[in-house]
Protein backbone atom coordinates (compact mmCIF):
# COMPACT_ATOMS: atom_id res chain seq x y z
CA UNK A 1 0.00 0.00 0.00
CA UNK A 2 1.66 3.16 -0.84
CA UNK A 3 2.08 5.60 2.07
CA UNK A 4 -0.03 8.72 1.26
CA UNK A 5 -0.82 11.22 4.07
CA UNK A 6 -3.80 9.91 4.98
CA UNK A 7 -2.65 6.69 5.68
CA UNK A 8 0.44 8.20 7.27
CA UNK A 9 -2.20 10.68 9.80
CA UNK A 10 -3.90 7.41 10.93
CA UNK A 11 -0.98 5.17 11.49
CA UNK A 12 0.21 8.36 13.63
CA UNK A 13 -2.74 8.51 15.18
CA UNK A 14 -3.18 4.95 16.21
CA UNK A 15 0.21 4.20 17.31
CA UNK A 16 -0.18 7.46 19.72
CA UNK A 17 -3.35 6.01 21.41
CA UNK A 18 -1.88 2.63 21.27
CA UNK A 19 1.50 3.28 22.73
CA UNK A 20 0.67 6.83 25.20
CA UNK A 21 -0.51 4.41 27.90
CA UNK A 22 3.00 2.69 28.28
CA UNK A 23 4.05 6.39 29.54
CA UNK A 24 1.35 7.24 32.03
CA UNK A 25 2.65 7.96 35.08
CA UNK A 26 -1.32 7.04 36.40
CA UNK A 27 -4.15 6.01 35.86
CA UNK A 28 -5.50 9.41 35.75
CA UNK A 29 -4.29 10.12 32.60
CA UNK A 30 -6.44 7.63 31.22
CA UNK A 31 -9.14 10.11 31.84
CA UNK A 32 -7.20 13.03 30.44
CA UNK A 33 -6.54 10.90 27.22
CA UNK A 34 -10.22 10.62 26.45
CA UNK A 35 -10.88 14.01 27.08
CA UNK A 36 -8.19 15.11 24.11
CA UNK A 37 -10.08 13.01 21.66
CA UNK A 38 -12.93 14.39 22.94
CA UNK A 39 -12.02 17.80 21.85
CA UNK A 40 -10.16 16.39 18.92
CA UNK A 41 -13.14 15.03 17.37
CA UNK A 42 -15.25 18.59 17.81
CA UNK A 43 -11.93 20.12 16.60
CA UNK A 44 -12.00 17.94 13.35
CA UNK A 45 -15.28 19.59 12.42
CA UNK A 46 -13.71 22.73 12.56
CA UNK A 47 -10.87 21.77 10.46
CA UNK A 48 -13.77 21.06 7.69
CA UNK A 49 -15.44 24.18 7.90
CA UNK A 50 -12.58 26.22 8.66
CA UNK A 51 -9.87 24.51 7.36
CA UNK A 52 -11.01 22.83 3.93
CA UNK A 53 -14.25 25.41 3.31
CA UNK A 54 -13.05 28.33 5.18
CA UNK A 55 -15.87 29.52 6.96
CA UNK A 56 -15.54 30.25 10.66
CA UNK A 57 -18.05 29.16 13.39
CA UNK A 58 -17.93 30.79 16.67
CA UNK A 59 -20.50 28.76 17.99
CA UNK A 60 -19.75 25.34 17.82
CA UNK A 61 -20.25 24.66 21.29
CA UNK A 62 -24.05 25.09 20.98
CA UNK A 63 -23.91 21.69 19.29
CA UNK A 64 -22.07 19.88 21.80
CA UNK A 65 -24.80 21.35 23.87
CA UNK A 66 -27.27 19.30 21.65
CA UNK A 67 -25.13 16.17 21.53
CA UNK A 68 -24.64 16.04 25.63
CA UNK A 69 -28.09 17.09 26.59
CA UNK A 70 -29.46 14.47 23.82
CA UNK A 71 -27.64 11.97 26.06
CA UNK A 72 -29.19 13.00 28.92
CA UNK A 73 -32.53 13.55 28.69
CA UNK A 74 -33.75 11.36 25.59
CA UNK A 75 -32.37 8.24 27.61
CA UNK A 76 -35.22 9.69 30.69
CA UNK A 77 -37.99 11.33 28.55
CA UNK A 78 -38.52 8.64 25.65
CA UNK A 79 -37.00 5.40 27.18
CA UNK A 80 -33.90 5.76 24.32
CA UNK A 81 -30.68 3.95 24.63
CA UNK A 82 -28.26 6.10 24.85
CA UNK A 83 -25.91 5.37 22.04
CA UNK A 84 -29.26 6.15 20.02
CA UNK A 85 -29.68 9.15 21.80
CA UNK A 86 -26.12 9.97 20.25
CA UNK A 87 -27.56 9.53 16.82
CA UNK A 88 -30.46 11.46 18.10
CA UNK A 89 -28.28 14.60 18.99
CA UNK A 90 -26.19 14.43 15.66
CA UNK A 91 -29.59 14.37 13.44
CA UNK A 92 -30.94 17.18 15.68
CA UNK A 93 -27.49 19.27 15.66
CA UNK A 94 -27.18 18.41 11.82
CA UNK A 95 -30.81 19.46 11.09
CA UNK A 96 -30.45 22.97 12.66
CA UNK A 97 -27.37 23.35 11.54
CA UNK A 98 -29.33 22.98 8.15
CA UNK A 99 -31.96 25.19 8.98
CA UNK A 100 -29.49 28.21 10.52
CA UNK A 101 -26.98 27.57 7.80
CA UNK A 102 -29.39 27.98 4.60
CA UNK A 103 -30.22 31.15 4.50
CA UNK A 104 -26.90 32.62 5.90
CA UNK A 105 -24.27 30.65 3.50
CA UNK A 106 -26.41 32.37 0.55
CA UNK A 107 -24.93 35.73 1.83
CA UNK A 108 -20.57 36.18 1.20
CA UNK A 109 -18.73 37.77 4.22
CA UNK A 110 -18.64 37.14 7.77
CA UNK A 111 -22.23 36.63 8.72
CA UNK A 112 -21.87 32.92 9.54
CA UNK A 113 -19.85 33.71 12.39
CA UNK A 114 -22.46 36.50 13.78
CA UNK A 115 -25.14 34.39 13.29
CA UNK A 116 -23.14 31.11 15.07
CA UNK A 117 -22.32 33.07 17.96
CA UNK A 118 -26.12 34.32 18.58
CA UNK A 119 -26.83 30.90 18.34
CA UNK A 120 -24.54 29.38 20.68
CA UNK A 121 -25.41 32.20 23.15
CA UNK A 122 -29.39 30.74 22.37
CA UNK A 123 -29.08 27.30 22.67
CA UNK A 124 -26.44 27.87 25.92
CA UNK A 125 -29.59 30.39 27.61
CA UNK A 126 -31.78 27.21 27.13
CA UNK A 127 -30.00 24.97 28.92
CA UNK A 128 -29.36 27.17 31.75
CA UNK A 129 -32.96 28.52 31.49
CA UNK A 130 -35.45 25.44 30.96
CA UNK A 131 -34.91 24.32 34.65
CA UNK A 132 -37.70 21.93 34.07
CA UNK A 133 -36.11 20.25 31.23
CA UNK A 134 -32.19 20.32 31.92
CA UNK A 135 -32.24 20.81 35.76
CA UNK A 136 -30.60 24.36 34.61
CA UNK A 137 -26.86 25.11 35.31
CA UNK A 138 -26.70 23.03 37.99
CA UNK A 139 -26.29 20.30 35.75
CA UNK A 140 -27.65 17.17 34.82
CA UNK A 141 -26.75 13.12 35.16
CA UNK A 142 -26.25 11.27 32.20
CA UNK A 143 -27.27 7.20 32.29
CA UNK A 144 -24.32 4.79 31.76
CA UNK A 145 -23.78 4.29 27.83
CA UNK A 146 -23.29 -0.02 29.35
CA UNK A 147 -20.68 -0.89 26.44
CA UNK A 148 -18.14 -1.18 28.98
CA UNK A 149 -20.45 -4.30 30.73
CA UNK A 150 -20.83 -5.82 27.70
CA UNK A 151 -17.09 -5.66 26.53
CA UNK A 152 -16.31 -7.60 29.95
CA UNK A 153 -19.04 -10.19 29.07
CA UNK A 154 -17.05 -10.67 25.95
CA UNK A 155 -13.86 -11.58 28.27
CA UNK A 156 -12.31 -7.68 27.82
CA UNK A 157 -12.12 -6.00 31.44
CA UNK A 158 -11.40 -2.71 31.21
CA UNK A 159 -11.50 0.44 33.88
CA UNK A 160 -13.90 2.79 33.38
CA UNK A 161 -10.92 5.30 32.78
CA UNK A 162 -9.40 3.02 30.11
CA UNK A 163 -12.25 1.82 28.39
CA UNK A 164 -13.58 5.57 27.75
CA UNK A 165 -9.94 6.18 26.82
CA UNK A 166 -9.57 3.36 24.01
CA UNK A 167 -13.70 4.23 22.75
CA UNK A 168 -12.71 7.91 22.25
CA UNK A 169 -9.53 7.10 20.83
CA UNK A 170 -11.26 4.61 18.26
CA UNK A 171 -13.70 7.57 17.59
CA UNK A 172 -11.51 10.07 17.30
CA UNK A 173 -9.61 7.91 14.63
CA UNK A 174 -13.00 7.54 12.78
CA UNK A 175 -13.51 10.82 12.60
CA UNK A 176 -10.14 11.86 11.33
CA UNK A 177 -10.62 9.12 8.58
CA UNK A 178 -14.07 10.45 7.23
CA UNK A 179 -12.52 14.11 7.24
CA UNK A 180 -9.51 12.85 5.66
CA UNK A 181 -11.37 10.61 3.28
CA UNK A 182 -13.56 14.05 2.52
CA UNK A 183 -10.15 15.99 1.79
CA UNK A 184 -8.86 14.60 -1.08
CA UNK A 185 -12.76 13.69 -2.31
CA UNK A 186 -14.83 15.38 -5.25
CA UNK A 187 -16.52 17.15 -2.54
CA UNK A 188 -13.62 18.12 -0.38
CA UNK A 189 -11.71 19.38 -3.40
CA UNK A 190 -14.70 21.67 -4.21
CA UNK A 191 -14.45 23.36 -0.39
CA UNK A 192 -10.82 23.96 -0.82
CA UNK A 193 -11.35 25.73 -4.26
CA UNK A 194 -13.78 27.71 -2.87
CA UNK A 195 -11.84 28.81 0.20
CA UNK A 196 -9.24 29.25 -2.13
CA UNK A 197 -11.16 31.41 -4.64
CA UNK A 198 -14.73 31.59 -4.66
CA UNK A 199 -15.16 33.21 -8.19
CA UNK A 200 -13.10 30.64 -9.49
CA UNK A 201 -14.83 28.13 -7.88
CA UNK A 202 -18.12 28.89 -9.31
CA UNK A 203 -17.15 29.39 -12.51
CA UNK A 204 -16.03 25.53 -12.63
CA UNK A 205 -19.41 24.72 -11.72
CA UNK A 206 -19.43 24.63 -7.35
CA UNK A 207 -22.76 25.20 -6.19
CA UNK A 208 -20.83 27.30 -3.43
CA UNK A 209 -23.86 27.85 -0.94
CA UNK A 210 -24.83 24.25 -1.28
CA UNK A 211 -20.82 23.07 -0.17
CA UNK A 212 -20.59 25.94 2.34
CA UNK A 213 -23.91 24.55 3.61
CA UNK A 214 -22.73 20.48 3.80
CA UNK A 215 -19.79 21.72 5.78
CA UNK A 216 -21.61 23.62 8.42
CA UNK A 217 -23.62 20.45 8.57
CA UNK A 218 -20.87 17.88 9.07
CA UNK A 219 -18.82 20.07 11.05
CA UNK A 220 -21.94 20.31 13.75
CA UNK A 221 -22.03 16.44 13.86
CA UNK A 222 -18.70 16.51 14.99
CA UNK A 223 -19.61 18.52 17.08
CA UNK A 224 -22.49 17.13 18.80
CA UNK A 225 -20.90 13.50 18.76
CA UNK A 226 -18.16 15.02 20.58
CA UNK A 227 -20.50 16.52 23.24
CA UNK A 228 -22.46 13.19 23.58
CA UNK A 229 -19.09 11.62 24.52
CA UNK A 230 -17.95 14.21 26.92
CA UNK A 231 -21.73 13.80 28.53
CA UNK A 232 -21.76 9.43 28.36
CA UNK A 233 -18.14 9.44 29.98
CA UNK A 234 -18.53 11.87 32.88
CA UNK A 235 -22.62 10.83 33.35
CA UNK A 236 -23.24 14.52 34.09
CA UNK A 237 -23.24 17.63 32.08
CA UNK A 238 -24.15 21.15 32.78
CA UNK A 239 -24.82 24.04 30.67
CA UNK A 240 -20.89 25.14 30.04
CA UNK A 241 -20.59 22.96 27.30
CA UNK A 242 -22.37 24.81 25.44
CA UNK A 243 -20.82 28.04 26.54
CA UNK A 244 -19.45 30.64 24.61
CA UNK A 245 -15.88 29.58 25.96
CA UNK A 246 -16.09 26.59 25.22
CA UNK A 247 -17.29 27.74 21.25
CA UNK A 248 -13.58 29.68 21.43
CA UNK A 249 -11.80 26.45 22.86
CA UNK A 250 -12.43 24.48 19.83
CA UNK A 251 -11.37 27.10 17.33
CA UNK A 252 -8.31 28.21 19.38
CA UNK A 253 -7.24 24.16 19.57
CA UNK A 254 -7.73 24.06 15.88
CA UNK A 255 -6.05 27.19 14.70
CA UNK A 256 -2.96 26.54 17.19
CA UNK A 257 -2.46 23.02 15.66
CA UNK A 258 -3.12 23.78 12.20
CA UNK A 259 -6.80 24.50 11.06
CA UNK A 260 -5.68 23.06 7.29
CA UNK A 261 -4.73 19.87 8.48
CA UNK A 262 -6.41 16.89 10.75
CA UNK A 263 -3.35 16.11 12.41
CA UNK A 264 -2.01 19.87 13.23
CA UNK A 265 -5.71 20.23 14.62
CA UNK A 266 -5.62 17.10 17.05
CA UNK A 267 -1.84 17.98 18.26
CA UNK A 268 -3.57 21.49 18.77
CA UNK A 269 -6.43 19.69 20.73
CA UNK A 270 -4.25 17.50 22.31
CA UNK A 271 -1.96 20.54 23.49
CA UNK A 272 -4.82 22.78 25.04
CA UNK A 273 -6.45 20.01 26.97
CA UNK A 274 -2.97 18.71 28.59
CA UNK A 275 -2.15 22.21 30.08
CA UNK A 276 -4.74 23.07 32.75
CA UNK A 277 -4.70 19.21 33.06
CA UNK A 278 -1.26 19.45 34.38
CA UNK A 279 -0.64 23.41 34.93
CA UNK A 280 -3.03 24.20 37.43
CA UNK A 281 -2.40 28.01 36.87
CA UNK A 282 -3.58 27.71 33.42
CA UNK A 283 -6.73 26.72 34.23
CA UNK A 284 -7.30 30.47 36.47
CA UNK A 285 -6.28 32.06 33.47
CA UNK A 286 -7.54 30.13 30.58
CA UNK A 287 -9.27 33.14 28.72
CA UNK A 288 -6.11 35.10 28.79
CA UNK A 289 -4.20 32.14 27.62
CA UNK A 290 -6.58 31.06 25.19
CA UNK A 291 -6.13 34.98 23.87
CA UNK A 292 -2.51 35.06 23.81
CA UNK A 293 -2.23 32.15 22.12
CA UNK A 294 -4.71 32.88 19.39
CA UNK A 295 -2.97 35.98 18.94
CA UNK A 296 0.69 34.67 18.97
CA UNK A 297 -0.39 32.09 16.49
CA UNK A 298 -1.92 34.82 13.87
CA UNK A 299 0.94 36.69 14.74
CA UNK A 300 3.82 33.91 14.29
CA UNK A 301 2.52 31.16 12.80
CA UNK A 302 0.07 31.69 10.13
CA UNK A 303 -0.44 27.99 9.09
CA UNK A 304 -0.22 26.42 12.69
CA UNK A 305 1.89 24.62 15.06
CA UNK A 306 2.41 21.61 13.46
CA UNK A 307 2.22 22.73 9.71
CA UNK A 308 5.12 25.21 10.51
CA UNK A 309 7.29 22.83 12.28
CA UNK A 310 6.76 20.36 9.17
CA UNK A 311 7.66 23.18 6.82
CA UNK A 312 10.91 23.70 8.83
CA UNK A 313 11.93 20.13 9.31
CA UNK A 314 11.31 19.62 5.71
CA UNK A 315 13.80 22.77 5.00
CA UNK A 316 16.14 21.38 7.20
CA UNK A 317 16.03 17.94 5.24
CA UNK A 318 16.78 19.68 1.72
CA UNK B 1 -35.08 32.05 -43.74
CA UNK B 2 -31.00 32.67 -43.81
CA UNK B 3 -31.73 35.01 -40.31
CA UNK B 4 -33.69 31.85 -38.67
CA UNK B 5 -30.49 29.55 -39.44
CA UNK B 6 -28.04 32.38 -37.78
CA UNK B 7 -30.04 31.99 -35.17
CA UNK B 8 -29.66 28.30 -34.89
CA UNK B 9 -25.77 28.19 -35.51
CA UNK B 10 -25.64 31.53 -32.58
CA UNK B 11 -24.19 29.89 -29.80
CA UNK B 12 -23.94 33.00 -27.39
CA UNK B 13 -26.02 36.15 -28.11
CA UNK B 14 -26.19 39.40 -25.99
CA UNK B 15 -28.17 42.09 -26.57
CA UNK B 16 -28.20 45.49 -25.56
CA UNK B 17 -26.01 44.86 -22.67
CA UNK B 18 -25.15 47.16 -19.80
CA UNK B 19 -24.31 48.24 -15.61
CA UNK B 20 -23.90 51.04 -13.92
CA UNK B 21 -21.51 51.41 -11.01
CA UNK B 22 -22.94 54.61 -9.38
CA UNK B 23 -23.25 57.00 -11.69
CA UNK B 24 -20.74 55.58 -14.29
CA UNK B 25 -21.99 53.55 -17.22
CA UNK B 26 -19.03 50.65 -17.45
CA UNK B 27 -20.64 49.20 -20.19
CA UNK B 28 -23.63 50.70 -22.17
CA UNK B 29 -25.79 49.12 -24.63
CA UNK B 30 -23.23 46.04 -25.95
CA UNK B 31 -24.81 43.76 -28.48
CA UNK B 32 -22.96 40.96 -30.47
CA UNK B 33 -23.11 37.12 -31.25
CA UNK B 34 -20.49 34.75 -31.22
CA UNK B 35 -20.81 30.76 -33.03
CA UNK B 36 -19.60 27.97 -32.04
CA UNK B 37 -15.51 27.38 -33.05
CA UNK B 38 -15.36 30.96 -33.43
CA UNK B 39 -13.26 33.61 -31.72
CA UNK B 40 -14.42 36.72 -31.17
CA UNK B 41 -11.97 39.30 -29.44
CA UNK B 42 -13.34 42.29 -27.34
CA UNK B 43 -10.64 45.39 -27.18
CA UNK B 44 -10.94 48.86 -25.99
CA UNK B 45 -8.67 50.50 -24.09
CA UNK B 46 -8.46 49.91 -19.87
CA UNK B 47 -10.95 51.04 -18.37
CA UNK B 48 -13.43 50.42 -21.43
CA UNK B 49 -15.59 47.50 -19.63
CA UNK B 50 -14.19 44.42 -21.05
CA UNK B 51 -13.74 42.95 -18.10
CA UNK B 52 -17.16 43.87 -16.40
CA UNK B 53 -18.90 42.92 -20.14
CA UNK B 54 -17.12 39.35 -19.23
CA UNK B 55 -18.55 39.10 -15.57
CA UNK B 56 -21.63 39.95 -16.95
CA UNK B 57 -22.15 37.35 -19.27
CA UNK B 58 -20.36 34.65 -16.90
CA UNK B 59 -22.47 35.41 -14.01
CA UNK B 60 -20.90 37.50 -11.62
CA UNK B 61 -22.48 40.57 -12.29
CA UNK B 62 -26.32 41.23 -12.82
CA UNK B 63 -26.75 43.43 -15.86
CA UNK B 64 -28.22 46.32 -15.17
CA UNK B 65 -30.26 46.08 -18.61
CA UNK B 66 -30.30 43.89 -21.66
CA UNK B 67 -29.83 40.07 -22.23
CA UNK B 68 -27.86 36.87 -23.49
CA UNK B 69 -28.71 33.69 -24.38
CA UNK B 70 -26.72 30.89 -24.34
CA UNK B 71 -28.09 28.31 -27.36
CA UNK B 72 -31.19 29.59 -27.82
CA UNK B 73 -31.21 29.81 -23.09
CA UNK B 74 -32.09 32.99 -21.84
CA UNK B 75 -29.40 32.99 -19.49
CA UNK B 76 -29.08 36.75 -17.99
CA UNK B 77 -28.39 36.90 -14.53
CA UNK B 78 -27.61 33.20 -14.11
CA UNK B 79 -25.83 32.05 -11.38
CA UNK B 80 -22.13 31.12 -12.87
CA UNK B 81 -22.29 27.65 -11.51
CA UNK B 82 -25.56 26.88 -13.22
CA UNK B 83 -23.88 28.61 -16.49
CA UNK B 84 -21.03 26.32 -16.25
CA UNK B 85 -23.76 23.27 -16.49
CA UNK B 86 -24.58 25.25 -19.55
CA UNK B 87 -21.02 24.84 -21.31
CA UNK B 88 -19.90 27.90 -19.88
CA UNK B 89 -15.97 28.74 -19.22
CA UNK B 90 -13.62 31.37 -18.15
CA UNK B 91 -10.09 32.50 -16.75
CA UNK B 92 -9.45 35.77 -15.12
CA UNK B 93 -7.71 39.18 -15.58
CA UNK B 94 -6.64 39.18 -12.15
CA UNK B 95 -4.91 35.06 -11.23
CA UNK B 96 -8.01 33.36 -9.84
CA UNK B 97 -5.90 30.44 -8.75
CA UNK B 98 -6.46 27.87 -5.76
CA UNK B 99 -3.15 28.58 -4.44
CA UNK B 100 -2.75 26.39 -1.77
CA UNK B 101 -3.65 23.42 -3.81
CA UNK B 102 -1.06 21.74 -5.99
CA UNK B 103 -1.24 22.24 -9.73
CA UNK B 104 -2.91 19.29 -10.51
CA UNK B 105 -5.76 19.85 -7.70
CA UNK B 106 -6.65 22.94 -9.48
CA UNK B 107 -6.18 21.30 -12.88
CA UNK B 108 -8.94 18.45 -11.39
CA UNK B 109 -10.97 21.22 -9.91
CA UNK B 110 -11.99 22.26 -13.28
CA UNK B 111 -13.76 18.35 -13.33
CA UNK B 112 -15.71 18.88 -10.43
CA UNK B 113 -19.14 18.88 -13.03
CA UNK B 114 -17.77 15.37 -13.70
CA UNK B 115 -16.32 14.29 -10.51
CA UNK B 116 -19.17 15.62 -8.06
CA UNK B 117 -21.43 12.80 -6.32
CA UNK B 118 -22.71 12.30 -3.16
CA UNK B 119 -20.69 13.90 0.32
CA UNK B 120 -21.53 10.44 1.89
CA UNK B 121 -19.56 8.43 -0.66
CA UNK B 122 -17.03 10.84 -0.15
CA UNK B 123 -16.83 11.08 3.58
CA UNK B 124 -16.78 7.45 3.27
CA UNK B 125 -14.43 7.31 0.98
CA UNK B 126 -16.72 4.43 -1.09
CA UNK B 127 -15.54 3.29 -4.41
CA UNK B 128 -17.95 5.14 -6.41
CA UNK B 129 -15.76 8.34 -4.91
CA UNK B 130 -13.08 7.31 -5.54
CA UNK B 131 -13.44 5.89 -9.15
CA UNK B 132 -15.15 9.47 -9.94
CA UNK B 133 -12.06 11.15 -8.40
CA UNK B 134 -9.73 8.96 -10.20
CA UNK B 135 -11.50 10.22 -13.37
CA UNK B 136 -11.18 13.16 -12.76
CA UNK B 137 -7.38 12.74 -12.23
CA UNK B 138 -6.50 10.99 -15.22
CA UNK B 139 -8.33 13.66 -17.01
CA UNK B 140 -6.53 16.40 -15.50
CA UNK B 141 -3.20 15.09 -16.02
CA UNK B 142 -3.99 15.03 -19.68
CA UNK B 143 -5.02 18.75 -19.79
CA UNK B 144 -1.80 19.46 -17.90
CA UNK B 145 0.37 17.83 -20.57
CA UNK B 146 -1.63 20.01 -23.05
CA UNK B 147 -0.92 23.50 -21.81
CA UNK B 148 3.00 21.62 -20.73
CA UNK B 149 2.40 21.50 -16.82
CA UNK B 150 2.52 17.79 -16.42
CA UNK B 151 6.31 18.23 -14.66
CA UNK B 152 4.50 20.72 -12.26
CA UNK B 153 2.03 19.16 -11.23
CA UNK B 154 2.84 18.02 -7.83
CA UNK B 155 4.11 21.50 -6.65
CA UNK B 156 1.97 24.05 -4.95
CA UNK B 157 0.40 26.24 -7.24
CA UNK B 158 1.18 29.13 -5.35
CA UNK B 159 4.72 28.99 -6.33
CA UNK B 160 4.44 28.57 -10.07
CA UNK B 161 5.52 31.55 -12.48
CA UNK B 162 2.80 34.07 -14.04
CA UNK B 163 2.66 32.46 -17.10
CA UNK B 164 2.38 29.43 -15.91
CA UNK B 165 -0.44 30.08 -13.79
CA UNK B 166 -1.74 31.60 -16.85
CA UNK B 167 -1.84 28.35 -18.41
CA UNK B 168 -3.16 26.52 -15.57
CA UNK B 169 -6.40 28.81 -15.54
CA UNK B 170 -6.84 27.77 -19.40
CA UNK B 171 -6.63 24.02 -18.74
CA UNK B 172 -8.92 24.44 -15.34
CA UNK B 173 -10.92 25.79 -17.71
CA UNK B 174 -10.88 23.55 -20.36
CA UNK B 175 -11.69 20.85 -17.72
CA UNK B 176 -15.42 21.00 -18.44
CA UNK B 177 -15.28 20.77 -21.96
CA UNK B 178 -17.39 23.69 -22.35
CA UNK B 179 -18.44 24.91 -25.62
CA UNK B 180 -18.14 28.88 -24.68
CA UNK B 181 -13.99 29.77 -23.51
CA UNK B 182 -14.21 33.39 -22.07
CA UNK B 183 -10.38 34.17 -21.53
CA UNK B 184 -9.73 37.56 -20.45
CA UNK B 185 -6.22 38.63 -21.19
CA UNK B 186 -4.39 35.37 -21.28
CA UNK B 187 -1.49 36.79 -22.42
CA UNK B 188 -0.93 39.11 -20.26
CA UNK B 189 2.44 39.65 -18.25
CA UNK B 190 3.51 36.68 -20.67
CA UNK B 191 7.07 36.67 -22.67
CA UNK B 192 7.14 36.25 -26.29
CA UNK B 193 7.46 32.44 -26.12
CA UNK B 194 4.71 31.85 -24.00
CA UNK B 195 2.16 34.33 -25.76
CA UNK B 196 2.46 32.32 -28.65
CA UNK B 197 1.97 29.52 -26.70
CA UNK B 198 -1.09 30.46 -25.83
CA UNK B 199 -2.15 31.80 -28.97
CA UNK B 200 -1.82 28.51 -30.64
CA UNK B 201 -3.27 27.00 -27.80
CA UNK B 202 -6.48 29.17 -28.49
CA UNK B 203 -6.54 28.13 -32.06
CA UNK B 204 -6.56 24.72 -31.20
CA UNK B 205 -9.23 24.92 -29.11
CA UNK B 206 -11.40 26.85 -31.27
CA UNK B 207 -10.04 24.12 -33.70
CA UNK B 208 -12.48 21.34 -31.73
CA UNK B 209 -15.37 23.48 -32.11
CA UNK B 210 -15.03 25.63 -28.65
CA UNK B 211 -16.30 28.77 -29.27
CA UNK B 212 -13.94 31.42 -27.54
CA UNK B 213 -14.45 34.64 -26.37
CA UNK B 214 -10.97 36.99 -25.54
CA UNK B 215 -10.18 39.83 -24.18
CA UNK B 216 -6.51 40.63 -25.00
CA UNK B 217 -4.18 43.97 -25.37
CA UNK B 218 -1.59 42.41 -27.41
CA UNK B 219 -2.80 43.55 -31.02
CA UNK B 220 -0.79 41.07 -32.85
CA UNK B 221 -1.99 38.12 -31.71
CA UNK B 222 -6.04 39.45 -31.60
CA UNK B 223 -5.59 40.39 -35.65
CA UNK B 224 -3.75 36.80 -36.18
CA UNK B 225 -6.36 34.68 -34.54
CA UNK B 226 -9.65 36.50 -34.21
CA UNK B 227 -12.61 36.22 -36.71
CA UNK B 228 -14.32 38.27 -35.41
CA UNK B 229 -13.73 41.47 -33.60
CA UNK B 230 -15.99 44.02 -31.17
CA UNK B 231 -14.20 47.11 -29.84
CA UNK B 232 -15.54 49.47 -26.91
CA UNK B 233 -14.64 52.53 -25.51
CA UNK B 234 -15.83 54.17 -22.46
CA UNK B 235 -18.56 51.11 -21.96
CA UNK B 236 -20.16 51.84 -25.42
CA UNK B 237 -19.44 49.64 -28.55
CA UNK B 238 -17.48 51.96 -30.91
CA UNK B 239 -16.66 49.33 -33.93
CA UNK B 240 -17.21 45.61 -34.94
CA UNK B 241 -16.37 43.35 -37.82
CA UNK B 242 -13.56 41.18 -39.00
CA UNK B 243 -9.73 42.26 -38.28
CA UNK B 244 -8.84 44.15 -41.39
CA UNK B 245 -12.51 46.23 -41.07
CA UNK B 246 -11.70 47.01 -37.64
CA UNK B 247 -8.02 47.86 -37.91
CA UNK B 248 -8.82 50.18 -40.64
CA UNK B 249 -11.72 51.88 -38.59
CA UNK B 250 -11.36 55.93 -38.01
CA UNK B 251 -13.30 55.56 -35.00
CA UNK B 252 -10.79 52.87 -33.21
CA UNK B 253 -8.15 54.35 -34.14
CA UNK B 254 -9.56 57.18 -32.76
CA UNK B 255 -10.19 55.99 -29.15
CA UNK B 256 -6.79 54.30 -29.30
CA UNK B 257 -4.63 57.26 -30.23
CA UNK B 258 -6.35 58.99 -27.70
CA UNK B 259 -6.26 56.65 -24.74
CA UNK B 260 -2.68 56.56 -25.61
CA UNK B 261 -2.61 60.08 -25.16
CA UNK B 262 -3.80 59.63 -21.96
CA UNK B 263 -2.02 56.77 -20.61
CA UNK B 264 1.42 57.23 -22.28
CA UNK B 265 0.33 54.39 -24.47
CA UNK B 266 1.68 51.48 -22.24
CA UNK B 267 0.04 48.79 -24.41
CA UNK B 268 0.41 48.34 -28.24
N1 LIG C 1 -17.16 46.40 -9.19
C1 LIG C 1 -16.96 47.63 -9.68
N2 LIG C 1 -17.36 48.70 -8.97
C2 LIG C 1 -17.17 49.96 -9.44
N3 LIG C 1 -16.62 50.23 -10.61
C3 LIG C 1 -16.20 49.21 -11.38
C4 LIG C 1 -16.34 47.86 -10.96
N4 LIG C 1 -15.84 47.06 -11.91
C5 LIG C 1 -15.40 47.87 -12.89
N5 LIG C 1 -15.61 49.16 -12.57
C6 LIG C 1 -15.28 50.31 -13.43
O1 LIG C 1 -15.83 50.05 -14.69
C7 LIG C 1 -14.95 50.51 -15.71
C8 LIG C 1 -14.60 49.37 -16.63
O2 LIG C 1 -13.71 48.51 -15.97
P1 LIG C 1 -13.21 47.14 -16.60
O3 LIG C 1 -12.40 46.46 -15.56
O4 LIG C 1 -14.37 46.41 -17.15
O5 LIG C 1 -12.28 47.64 -17.78
P2 LIG C 1 -11.40 46.80 -18.77
O6 LIG C 1 -11.84 47.15 -20.13
O7 LIG C 1 -11.40 45.38 -18.42
O8 LIG C 1 -9.97 47.43 -18.50
P3 LIG C 1 -8.50 46.76 -18.54
O9 LIG C 1 -8.07 46.73 -19.96
O10 LIG C 1 -7.68 47.69 -17.73
O11 LIG C 1 -8.63 45.41 -17.92
C9 LIG C 1 -13.74 51.10 -15.01
O12 LIG C 1 -13.91 52.50 -14.94
C10 LIG C 1 -13.78 50.49 -13.64
O13 LIG C 1 -13.22 51.35 -12.69
MG1 LIG D 1 -10.05 44.03 -17.78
Amino acid sequence: MKMTPKLATLLVLGALVLLAPFLFPSNFYYRVGSLIFVNAIAVTGIVILTGYAGQISLGHAGFAGIGAYACALAPAHFGIHPALAVVLGAAISGLLAWLVGRPILRLKGYYLGVATLGLGILISMMLNNERQLTRGPDGIDVPELGMRALLKGWGLDLTNGQFWYYFCGLCMILGAWLALNLHDSPSGRALRALHGSEIAARTVGVDVARMKLQAFVISAVYASVSGSLLALQNKFITPDVAGFMHSIEMVTMAVLGGVGSVLGAIFGAAILTLLPQVLTIFAEYEQLVLGLVMMLVMIFLREGLLPSILRKLRRKGE
Amino acid sequence: MTASRDDRTTLLSVEGLGISFGGLKAVNDVSFAVKPGEIVSVIGPNGAGKTTLFNMISGVYQPGAGRISLNGEEVTGMEPHLLARRGMSRTFQNLQIFQSMTVLENAISGFHLQERGSVLADLLGLPASRRRAGAAEEGARKLLARVRLEEEADREAGNLSYGSLKRLEIARAMASQPKILLLDEPAAGCNAVETEEIDHLIAEIAASGVAILLVEHDMKMVMRISNHIVVLDHGEKIAEGDPATVSRDPAVIAAYLGAEARTGGDHA
